[in-house]
């Protein structure tokens, strides 16, 4: 990925330096965090000037300039990281396996680590900024036999530091889990200091809850586990127990209210400084960029809305440039007479038709995603092709039924794919592989998918465990540890020919024949075997309604194509001088109605219309839950917009009978 | 089209089924007595919603149908040319305050309710007089309720809801059920809303004497101090350029003018006029309605309930905005005796003119055409037979229109 990253004028021009100004951002926001945090820690009810010069001389004081500075360093590698992990496309795993596999993928163990050594970092800065019992790990205590003076472990400082360990680790599950790097955009445009300013109290009150949660957890979990760093760390620095004093794994030493409020307003620092990097860097990332329509100088061409939007690198730009052509479409006159214009010698209507191919192009490829999804699941799971095999276990209730059926479509090709670990959750998009790419994904190799849907579904690596074709017990079990291949891949991301899946195991790969064949007797025995087992299944079964999340995971792109085709479709109706627009209309409106088809019949399928459970309070996005709803909603109003803005003229227009009937229900409002 | 007869049969089930309801009064009073209804009560639309038998009224922007709500908390849906009028009932649908239909969209119809905002999917083709409750989508915001005022975007993508005790405003990506507060402080609450035709301003108006105007790009927006009360009612010219407000305990008219109607460029616009139009008869102006082809105006005048022949009335315009803005009496839209004007809204898109409905205070709803050539050329107002039209009476009544800056 960071190769591409070089290539592109935008990710060096627009992305990077969007990211330094949020960074920069948080950074200036840590003194005030700071300061709010050493008020908290220090307060005391009945002696407030006491209190407040305290705080003003620690704020002052050299150790609480020292702390500022490592949490610059915290702040910064945490931001590094939302530059290097954000995705525009959220990661869906569709089975508990997936999930699994992504949380023990060796980038995210990485990112774990990481994360654990920030908070540790941070909770020692708090816990030198609270000071009193806190403020160092060896104090010293009067042994109780002898009398002589020793240094001795200080428990509260330990505790707290592991608690930063712990909700560090927990960011980072949570992380996963959550979605917590996916980036989605807003339906509203706002100024950035509105959008921060409405962000803030949600913010404070994520990270409030988050630490609560933490709090609650991390207790527990060092009451029945506190022993075993305690006493690693004693014996390791050769620190005595003060065995004086209450031991905190037990529940008179937790019940301690001062030392859990200490521990509550801590993590809420902790959690407060990271939400808010990631906040500003949303926020910036999301921020509108205006991409010229047409370009007046040839070197800055590539520059121009219908080359950006052509571009299949660059996700962020793509979406950006999608984005500035709905608030064109909607906003701005003078850019939408640029788009109706013709070039000056020729008067070809170059920038209409790129544009509009591109959107096209993109909502027919969605098209064809749907369509083969339902294929796929028709008929309850049957196989229907050989291309559809891999997937029917998704839609079959039984795994019985399917089992005989697809091991017969795997049987003639034992192929490297189906074996490789990595592809457990990294999506086998590749030229040797494409037949087993599970159906729902655009086939990536068919000459009707446009090379911008190419790197659409390369970008999809995370989710691929929907995609990806090997959820059967059986191959995981005879595969080695699935996390233990394809880091290369999973890190540098590069979408096509991805190398890390090709080279693991081979050795499955060549077999004789008779072989095959015991083993596809061993094979069937094994699953019935394993399908009995609670736990398997639990791990394996799919996740309601992910496949359909899955499925339009990268629907904001759609959901802009529509608005900015039928803004414009509908102003160029009085705009448009040419009737540039007027020679696509057919195609755009049966490109429309077919989608329309196909999402409505993918509607009908079991889980896809229900409603996602709303999540009250986490950082984490789940707009992508109901991408799926939203674009169902804009196609309708995008045909209504284009139908009522045309009228009778429609009839005019040459398209063909069933699409003409659809459009005249949509002329009669019977939709 | 909607023939006299056609509208009578609109008209008549509303008087039948109102006689069904008075009996709840009794309930309805308790329910009273918490303070969000009358909260609800004070910023409706509907002239003295907590003892009307109508509660709310929309007509649909593009089809001859028109939701209504009513005082036992039901909605019903009426068509032109369907017998079948569905009944909408649901749980959470309590002190129904307002009613908006989806523009560009054949179902979705938006309704305000005491604690939550709903959006009903009635489909247009289906028969059924009873759409389950799981037709409808429930969308709450903890803090932002009761709702009072309600607004889709023209382009019926966004809704906006405003809450008379929430200082923010709700913009509801309403697929996505996800909502995007902007609060601004200052008025301690949002009370009304209407958002102009062409999409670019959103009025919000605030129970102080303080209103806002949002330009829907960068969603900023700019502060306007009334000079006294809060804003009541408001309606928008057809081309989104004249804004028409009526102010609390005031019988005048302020009409702010934007001056970017070309929309040449949406970024800069000059500071909008300020007019004031005085009536000397008639009560305070309650509501106000523009007709969408910018020829005629409704104007509700609350009566004094102390003085016994001070009905409210509804006086009508004609309207002239160019080369000046200008507003000149035409006459007077009257009920049965008794009967008092509630509410009213002009049809979307009537073919030979304009089409007024008026919610009276007896239950009905009638239907007022106005039947005249785009000159703006008085083709004379054709009353019903419930209804008469006073036009004998406006000689009497003085009107001017006056420059304030």
């Amino acid at each position: 990925m960071f190769s591409l990253k070089q290539n592109s004028w935008f990710i060096r021009k627009v992305v990077i330096w969007r990211a330094v100004a949020s960074i920069a951002w948080s950074v200036l926001l840590l003194p005030v965090t700071t300061a709010v945090f050493v008020l908290l820690s220090r307060f005391s009810l009945f002696h407030p000037i006491q209190w407040i010069s305290d705080c003003t001389s620690l704020l002052a004081a050299s150790s609480t300039i020292f702390s500022l500075v490592v949490l610059c360093g915290v702040v910064l590698i945490t931001g590094f990281f939302n530059l290097e992990f954000y995705t525009l496309v959220p990661s869906i795993p569709c089975s508990r396996m997936a999930l699994l596999g992504t949380v023990l993928h060796p980038r995210q163990c990485v990112h774990s680590l990481v994360y654990c050594t920030m908070g540790m970092l941070v909770m020692w800065c708090a816990s030198v900024t609270i000071g009193g019992r806190y403020s160092t790990l060896g104090t010293t205590c009067r042994q109780s036999e002898s009398g002589e003076v020793v240094t001795c472990l200080n428990e509260y400082h330990l505790f707290i530091l592991l608690a930063g360990a712990f909700m560090g680790y927990s960011h980072s599950f949570l992380g996963v889990v959550q979605n917590m790097y996916y980036v989605s955009f807003q339906p509203i445009q706002q100024y950035k200091y509105p959008r921060f300013k409405g962000c803030l109290p949600m913010v404070v009150k994520c990270s409030v809850i988050q630490a609560l949660y933490s709090a609650r957890n991390f207790a527990a979990f060092y009451f029945f586990f506190g022993y075993a760093p305690k006493t690693w760390i004693s014996s390791t620095l050769n620190l005595q127990i003060d065995s004086s004093l209450q031991p905190l794994d037990s529940l008179t030493g937790l019940l301690d209210l001062s030392l859990l409020y200490h521990l509550s307003i801590s993590g809420t620092f902790l959690y407060l400084t990271w939400y808010l990097t990631v906040l500003l860097f949303r926020i910036y990332v999301t921020e509108a960029y205006s991409f010229p329509v047409q370009s007046t100088f040839t070197e800055d061409a590539e520059q121009s809305l219908p080359k950006v939007l052509a571009e299949k690198n660059t996700l962020v730009m793509k979406f950006l440039a999608l984005q500035d052509l709905a608030l064109l479409s909607q906003h701005s006159l003078s850019r939408r007479l640029e788009v109706f214009s013709l070039s000056q010698p020729g008067g070809h209507a170059h920038n209409w038709n790129a544009i509009s191919r591109e959107c096209l192009s993109l909502l027919s490829e969605l098209t064809q995603r749907l369509v083969a999804h339902q294929d796929a699941v028709a008929s309850n799971g049957r196989v229907k092709s050989q291309s559809a095999s891999s997937d029917t276990r998704s839609a079959s209730s039984s795994s019985s039924v399917v089992s005989g059926t697809e091991d017969i479509a795997e049987t003639p090709r034992l192929s490297v794919p189906l074996r490789t670990p990595g592809s457990v959750f990294k999506s086998s998009v590749g030229g040797a592989n494409s037949a087993l790419t599970a159906p729902f994904t655009p086939d990536v190799d068919s000459p009707f998918s446009s090379p911008a849907i190419r790197r659409l579904v390369g970008q999809q690596d995370p989710q691929s465990p929907c995609f990806g074709t090997v959820q059967s017990p059986h191959i995981m079990r005879r595969g080695p540890k699935p996390w233990s291949a394809s880091t290369e891949s999973q890190s540098s991301g590069s979408p096509p020919a991805s190398p890390a899946t090709v080279p693991s195991p081979p050795a499955a790969s060549q077999k004789p024949s008779f072989l095959a064949q015991w083993l596809q007797n061993r094979r069937e025995q094994v699953k019935s075997f394993l399908a009995k087992r609670v736990l398997i299944m639990y791990l394996f079964n799919k996740l309601p309604e992910a496949s359909s999340q899955a499925l339009f995971a990268d629907s904001q792109a759609h959901i802009w194509a529509l608005q900015g085709l039928s803004h414009l479709v509908a102003a160029s109706f009085s705009e448009d001088q040419f009737g540039v627009v007027q020679t696509t209309l057919p195609n755009i409106l049966s490109c429309l109605v077919v989608l329309l088809e196909a999402v409505d019949r993918h509607f009908k399928l079991p889980h896809a219309s229900s409603k996602p459970v709303r999540t009250i309070c986490s950082m984490g996005d789940s707009t992508y839950k109901t991408l799926r709803f939203l674009l169902r909603a804009v196609l309708k109003t995008t045909i209504y917009k284009i139908t009522t803005t045309f009228g009778e003229h429609l009839n005019a227009v040459n398209i063909s009978t069933e699409h003409r009937k659809r459009l005249q229900q949509f002329l009669e409002f019977k939709d | 089209q909607f023939t006299r007869d056609t509208l009578k049969g609109h008209s008549r089930p509303e008087s039948s089924s109102r006689s069904a309801f008075l009996d709840q009064r009794d309930t309805l009073w308790m329910r009273r007595l918490l303070c969000s209804d009358e909260m609800v009560a004070e910023f409706s639309q509907m002239l003295d919603w907590s003892d009307s038998a109508l509660r709310s009224f929309a007509w649909h922007p593009h089809t001859d149908k028109f939701a209504v709500a009513l005082l036992d908390d039901s909605i019903r849906i009426y068509k032109s040319n369907s017998s079948a009028t569905p009944t909408l009932k649901h749980r959470c649908q309590r002190s129904v305050c307002a009613l908006q239909w989806k523009p560009l969209c054949g179902s979705a119809l938006a309704v305000a309710c005491q604690s939550c905002l709903l959006i009903w999917h009635v489909d247009p083709t289906s028969l059924s007089t009873r759409p389950s409750s799981g037709c409808a989508q429930v969308l709450s915001h903890p803090g932002h309720s009761p709702i009072t005022s309600i607004a889709w975007s023209p382009t019926g993508s966004l809704l906006v809801s405003a809450s008379p005790v929430d200082t923010g405003m709700m913009v509801w990506d309403v697929a996505a059920e996800s909502a995007v507060p902007l609060q601004r402080v200052g008025g301690g609450g949002v009370t009304y809303l209407s958002w102009s035709p062409d999409g670019s301003r959103l009025l919000a108006a605030t129970p102080s004497a303080l209103f806002r105007v949002w330009e829907t790009r960068m969603w900023t927006c700019e502060r306007w101090p009334c000079l006294k009360g809060s804003c009541q009612s408001a309606c928008w010219s057809p081309d989104g350029g004249c804004l028409l407000l009526s102010m609390q305990g005031e019988r005048v008219i302020y009409a702010l003018t934007f001056s970017d109607l070309t929309g040449m460029n949406n970024n800069t616009y000059g500071p909008p006029f300020l007019f004031s139009l005085s009536l000397s008869v008639g009560g305070e102006v309650c509501s106000l309605s523009w007709d969408p082809r910018g020829e005629r105006l409704a104007v509700l005048l609350k009566g004094d309930s102390q003085a016994v022949n001070h009905p409210s009335v509804i006086a009508v315009f004609k309207t002239r905005s160019s080369p000046v803005f200008e507003l000149l009496p035409c006459g007077f839209v009257m009920g049965e005796a008794g009967a008092e004007p509630r509410f009213m809204q002009f049809h979307p898109h009537f073919q030979h003119g304009a089409l007024l409905t008026v919610c009276w205070s007896d239950g009905r709803i009638s239907h007022v055409p106005f039947y005249f050539s785009s000159a703006g050329l008085l083709g004379g107002d054709s009353p019903q037979q419930a209804l008469a039209s006073n036009t004998a009476d406006h000689s009497s009544n003085k009107l001017y229109t006056e420059q304030i800056s």
